[in-house]
């Protein structure tokens, strides 16, 4: 796994379309650390994900890793960060083995493919088409895509959606053992992921949204 | 590198051929579009055969235009766009290595029916050689063209139309050249320039297309 010791944003402002989504936003987690992102709905935990992910550019401020400034470093991003978004990136044609097999073989890293498949409990449906699984299997086929990733810099938009309780638990499962080995996870949930109060950092989005967009939401 | 890129294009060879409509509808459209003229026209054969390659080249655009929202839609509505954004292939080649895809699932086939539509328009027997010839190396600029249109397109609800406006124009090079390096061919005369120019524009659109479409794509993914 390639090490990324931290990551921070440093006075980071967002701005969609003309709603400033956030302003002058700083934040800090270290190696084996969890970033809760909350927020009421719009607040820009989405918005702040992808732009770590370098999806959207910032108006101002940047994102850092250690030493290396990361806004716009396609190739540090590619190699550190694993996205997991709203959308599954799953093709529907494909059985779930075959989906998770692209990604990791894109990410080079076959060995990883039967453990993340194991580790997230869908075994059984390896030979399915992902047309026939439910909203929740196809979750899970999405973080076990996502579990093959190289990257130490996790960043996780609503990956409890759809999962019952045996997901959530195998879930919770892998982001711990991922912090346990080093790994930086930046998570967007409002969902208790039962993992301990002291490698979590929380981080209200409500504190950050820009004096002008409320009053234009009073407008 | 190399392996990712074939991977992305395999992949889209299989979604192409899988779903089993993408291929065989544009060649059924394809079909249709050429056996309409006689229909329309009457079979009065000199007619025929004097309009069969200009045709056949603008039903192949047509048909060719008809599978070109498709290159990225998917791909942007299941995110699987995103997770190309951060791959560590470069998002130029990804659109060629999607470009090639959809040449290898639409032109081809494309290529391989056009005998059978030239009987059908009582084409000389010259002609089909050149014309086949040209096809190969014009339509790959169809598909590489494509893409800027099906990435600017890809965020839209209905592209649909607006993609046929955007990019019509820009295939009207391929057209004139394209008849006109077969007419050259069949006569033997006036050298192989339209042939050349052909080549040219689709070497033309092979450097510009992947910079422009990865530029679209990532304001689409923003």
């Amino acid at each position: 796994m390639s090490e990324a010791q931290n990551i921070s944003s440093n006075n980071l402002s967002v701005i969609r379309g003309d709603r400033p989504v956030f302003e002058d936003l700083n934040f800090y987690v270290r190696r084996g650390q969890l970033l809760k992102l909350i927020g009421p709905n719009g607040s820009g935990k989405s918005t702040l994900l992808k732009t770590i992910a370098g999806l959207i550019d910032p108006e101002k401020g940047e994102i850092n890793s250690g030493e290396n400034l990361i806004t716009g470093d396609h190739d540090w991003i590619a190699r550190n960060i694993c996205y997991l978004g709203h959308k599954n990136a799953l093709k529907k044609e494909f059985t779930v083995l075959e989906n998770i097999e692209f990604w990791a073989n894109l990410w080079g890293m076959p060995d990883k493919i039967k453990p993340s498949i194991i580790q997230m409990g869908i075994e059984f449906l390896m030979d399915t088409p992902v047309r026939y699984l439910s909203s929740g299997q196809t979750r899970r086929t999405a973080v076990a895509r996502s579990l093959c990733h190289p990257g130490s810099i996790w960043l996780l938009d609503e990956p409890t959606v759809g999962l019952d309780d045996q997901g959530l638990s195998y879930l919770s499962g892998s982001m711990k053992n991922h912090l346990d080995i080093g790994g930086i996870i930046i998570c967007a949930t409002h969902v208790d992921l039962g993992i301990d109060e002291s490698m979590i950092k929380i981080l209200d989005l409500a504190d950050f949204t820009s004096t002008s967009s409320l009053h234009m939401e009073g407008w | 590198m190399k392996n990712i890129f074939f991977a992305i294009f395999k992949r889209d060879v299989h979604i192409g051929w899988s779903q089993g409509s993408t291929s065989s509808m544009v060649v059924a459209f394809f079909i249709i579009v050429v056996t309409l003229f006689p229909l329309g026209i009457g079979p009065e054969q000199n007619m025929l055969a004097r309009i069969a390659v200009g045709v056949i080249w603008v039903a192949a655009l047509l048909a060719c235009l008809l599978s070109l929202d498709r290159i990225f839609q998917a791909d942007f509505e299941d995110g699987s766009l995103d997770q190309y954004a951060l791959s560590p292939l470069p998002l130029e080649l990804i659109v060629l290595a999607k470009a090639l895809a959809h040449w290898v699932t639409t032109s081809v086939p494309l290529i391989i029916i056009t005998p059978l539509l030239g009987i059908l328009m009582n084409m000389d027997d010259d002609a089909f050689m050149p014309l086949i010839y040209t096809m190969l190396i014009g339509t790959p600029a169809l598909s590489l063209i494509g893409t800027i249109g099906s990435s600017l397109t890809v965020s839209l609800r209905r592209g649909g139309v607006l993609l046929s406006l955007l990019i019509l124009p820009l295939y009207v090079p391929v057209l004139i050249f394209g008849v006109m390096s077969v007419d050259t061919l069949i006569l033997d005369m006036g050298g192989n320039a339209p042939f050349l120019f052909l080549g040219a524009f689709t070497l033309f659109s092979l450097a510009i297309t992947p910079w422009a479409s990865a530029a679209a794509i990532r304001l689409a993914l923003d």
